[in-house]
């Protein structure tokens, strides 16, 4: 029998009408267009026809391959030896114009190792500021996820408690939240600031000047470390809400229970609390996972993916290259790989927290 | 030793003060039942004697300790609650031996403890099963089991029965009875329920209004109420109540009567009582006889309802009040005809007028 509410419901589908319309122009066929672009050489304004061109940006995007060479040796077979290491053929040699392996064309060296003797081994990629972007991603995301839900969680059980002014302090925690990521971003670039940031100053006042300025986003080896710090501080607030409520649906008898029954505090949280959030944890690790992956705004206002490409991270690759090089197709393909990423993890921690019967 | 004794004590909200110096004294291994009617301040007694609830002023002594400011944990007592409160995601086993995995106990210990718990309550066969597979009464057995895993001196139940339907209900309270005398333990109980509170009580607190308005034994309070609430609380039907004035007075007996009541000489021990005075007479439906061609009170029938055991008359007096009899089973009446009742002047109650 069909409802009254799905049936002659004009009102209904009115109301409902311009959302589903900007829904469906906006994230539904750019979605569709996405996988269909990714399989062209669709540009964003070209005067040639769009072509098939089948797996050819995925594997331009995707392509590793690794190389292992002997040292450079003398006439009488001792290895060359420069700067004090071992001197290898120079790849360059090796990947252009060179009949002999037609396959290494275009490729360049994204790290090396070597596993004992004197040879070493070279990982090449052909796109090596995607791969970069792709551990860039990933770091940032496996630290980014258990910080942020673990921080959010504890500022949850501070502030579930019944204390004069308690609302301030859950304001002040969620403020962050509803500024926009961009004037965030702006506002720590300044306190970032190589010279005269706010965090330098601090650093500088309680160290009594031992600790010297550093550039924490114009150096390789910081960069990305700032930007992570600054993201869990940015939404720590919004997963703290979500936990909130969550632990306001754990009964308070059950405290009462525990507490009669001689539980500790941290018994309690063991037994009671944790386990009445099982589902609240399963939530918030997919979106803080989601929402990690989907790392941008931060990149784009403060380090433009440098210095070095040490903050490249696969949205920011997508957009550079989809807007920035109008390489529509590849910049598709790229949020196709991002979008099998993120579906493959969250069906794989769903799986591992799903309720074991 | 576990006696408990709460003196003077009393709980305020703010400004709103729910418990108004309350005195009692519970002895060792005594079932006490707490009964009133809703929101007089029972369950909240009840929390501050487990710790659940500071005491706002007086001492409550558990055993020769004063725990006023003693955690729960640190009271010696279990509760149940109204609700179980059982953890939803642990088994019954994990429920029961909550106290015991909290404490440390080793895994032997524990299979015992459970084991012995399960068989007092006759749920061995639940054991491993999750609390969203049980019905409610089986709930409110791990609820139980929990609470006497632990041995603790004392137990304290906060309306344990009143989720569950009439039949279980009276299963559960015949074996919270049993459970009393197989353990020995001190227990407070709280119910408005007067037939839970008349069966299993050794002690009965009525309480109204965060005040205390008699304690005793469960028939002392019934032959004996020390004021109009008792009286009208305990006992179903609830006790009869006419207006009448004293006619005379004669050391300890007063003589009373009103429009349908025949002069009777009865006790007037809650006086004093003057000549002239209003007062009001307590009748218990049950102490009321039917007594053809005399008896003391007059009127006419206007409903019956039989029960099977006895038979429930609606009386409307020659005054025009109404009041209650219940009969004996093979009693028949027809509505509107002429009844004459007798009652033993000893088994009434006289209440000055407050
Ligand atoms: N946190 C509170 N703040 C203010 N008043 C309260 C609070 N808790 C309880 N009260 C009041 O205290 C009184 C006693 O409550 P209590 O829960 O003890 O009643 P009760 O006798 O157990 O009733 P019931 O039979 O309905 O369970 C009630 O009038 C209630 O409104
Ligand atoms: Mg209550």
């Amino acid at each position: 029998m069909a409802s009254k509410f799905t049936v002659s419901n004009r009102t209904g589908w009115l109301m409902a009408g311009p959302a589903v319309l900007l829904i469906a122009g906006f994230v539904i066929l750019p979605f569709f267009l996405a996988f269909y672009f990714s399989f062209t050489n669709q540009r964003l304004v070209s005067p040639n026809a769009t072509e098939f061109v089948g797996m050819s940006n995925y594997r331009q995007l995707l392509g590793v391959t690794t190389l292992t060479l002997d040292p450079v040796r003398d006439d009488s077979g001792a290895v060359v030896m420069k700067d004090g290491e071992p001197e290898y053929p120079s790849l360059r040699t090796i990947t252009r114009n060179n009949p002999d392996r037609p396959d290494l064309a275009g490729m360049r060296e994204w790290f090396s190792f070597s596993l004992g003797g004197d040879s070493k081994t070279f990982v090449l990629a052909r796109d090596v500021v995607f791969m970069k972007a792709v551990v860039n991603t990933f770091i940032f995301v496996l630290i980014v996820a258990p910080v942020q839900a673990g921080l959010a969680l504890g500022l949850a059980l501070l502030i579930n408690q019944r204390l004069k002014g308690i609302n301030v302090f859950r304001a002040i925690y969620f403020m962050p939240v509803v500024v926009s990521i961009v004037v965030v971003s702006l506002l720590w670039r300044l306190i970032y600031d190589g010279q005269s940031g706010l965090l330098n100053n601090l650093l500088g006042a309680i160290s009594f000047g031992l600790i010297p300025p550093i550039d924490w986003l114009g150096n390789p080896s910081t960069a990305l470390g700032s930007i992570i710090a600054m993201s869990i501080w940015q939404a720590v607030g919004f997963h703290m809400v979500i936990w909130l409520s969550g632990l306001q649906t754990i009964s308070p008898t059950l405290y009462e229970a525990a507490a009669i029954e001689g539980a500790s505090k941290w018994q309690v949280f063991r037994y009671i609390t944790w386990p009445g959030l099982r589902n609240t944890a399963v939530l918030i690790l997919i979106v803080i996972t989601m929402q990690a992956f989907g790392l941008f705004a931060q990149i784009d206002v403060m380090t433009n993916g440098g210095p070095l490409d040490s903050t490249q991270t696969i949205v920011f690759q997508a957009i550079e290259r989809g807007y920035g090089k109008q390489d529509i197709s590849g910049g598709s393909a790229i949020s196709v790989i991002l979008f099998i990423i993120v579906l493959s993890i969250s069906l794989i921690q769903r799986w591992l927290t799903r309720e074991k019967t | 030793m576990a006696r408990i004794s709460l003196k003077n004590v009393k709980k305020s909200y703010g400004a709103t003060h729910v418990i108004k110096g309350v005195d009692i004294e519970i002895e060792d291994g005594e079932f006490c039942v707490f009964v009133g009617p809703s929101g007089c301040g029972k369950s909240t007694l009840l929390r501050m004697i487990a710790g659940l609830e500071d005491i706002t002023s007086g001492q409550l002594q558990i055993g020769e300790t004063v725990v006023n400011d003693l955690p729960p944990k640190d009271r010696g007592v279990a509760m149940v609650f109204q609700s179980y409160a059982i953890f939803p995601h642990m088994t019954v086993r994990e429920n029961v031996a909550f106290g015991l995995t909290i404490s440390g106990a080793s895994k032997e210990e524990k299979d015992a403890k459970v084991a012995e718990a399960a068989r007092i309550l006759q749920m061995e066969h639940l054991l491993d099963r999750r609390p969203s597979q049980l019905s409610g009464g089986q709930r409110q057995r791990v609820a139980i089991g929990r609470a006497i895993v632990r041995k603790p001196q004392v137990f304290l139940f906060d309306e344990p029965l009143s989720n569950l339907d009439a039949a279980l209900r009276m299963d559960m309270r015949m074996e919270i009875g049993k459970l009393h005398q197989q353990l020995g333990a001190t227990m407070i109980y709280v119910t408005h329920d007067q037939v839970e509170a008349m069966t299993l009580a050794d002690k009965i607190v009525v309480l109204k209004d965060g005040q205390v308005m008699q304690i005793g034994a469960p028939m002392d309070l019934y032959h004996d109420p020390a004021n109009l609430f008792v009286a009208g609380f305990l006992g179903a039907p609830s006790m009869n109540f006419l207006k009448v004035t004293v006619q005379g007075v004669n050391g300890g007996k007063v003589l009373v009567s009103n429009g349908a009541l025949d002069p009777v000489e009865v006790s007037g021990k809650r006086g004093p009582f003057r000549v002239g005075d209003q007062a009001i007479l307590g009748l218990r439906p049950q102490y009321l006889s039917v007594a053809p061609g005399s008896g003391k009170l007059h009127g006419t029938v206007a409903l019956t309802e039989r029960l099977g055991a006895e038979t429930v008359v609606e009386v409307t007096l020659k005054d025009g009040n109404p009041l209650i009899a219940a009969l004996a089973h093979d009693a028949v009446f027809d509505v509107g005809s002429q009844v004459h009742l007798d009652f033993d002047p000893d088994r009434v109650h006289l209440f000055p007028v407050t």
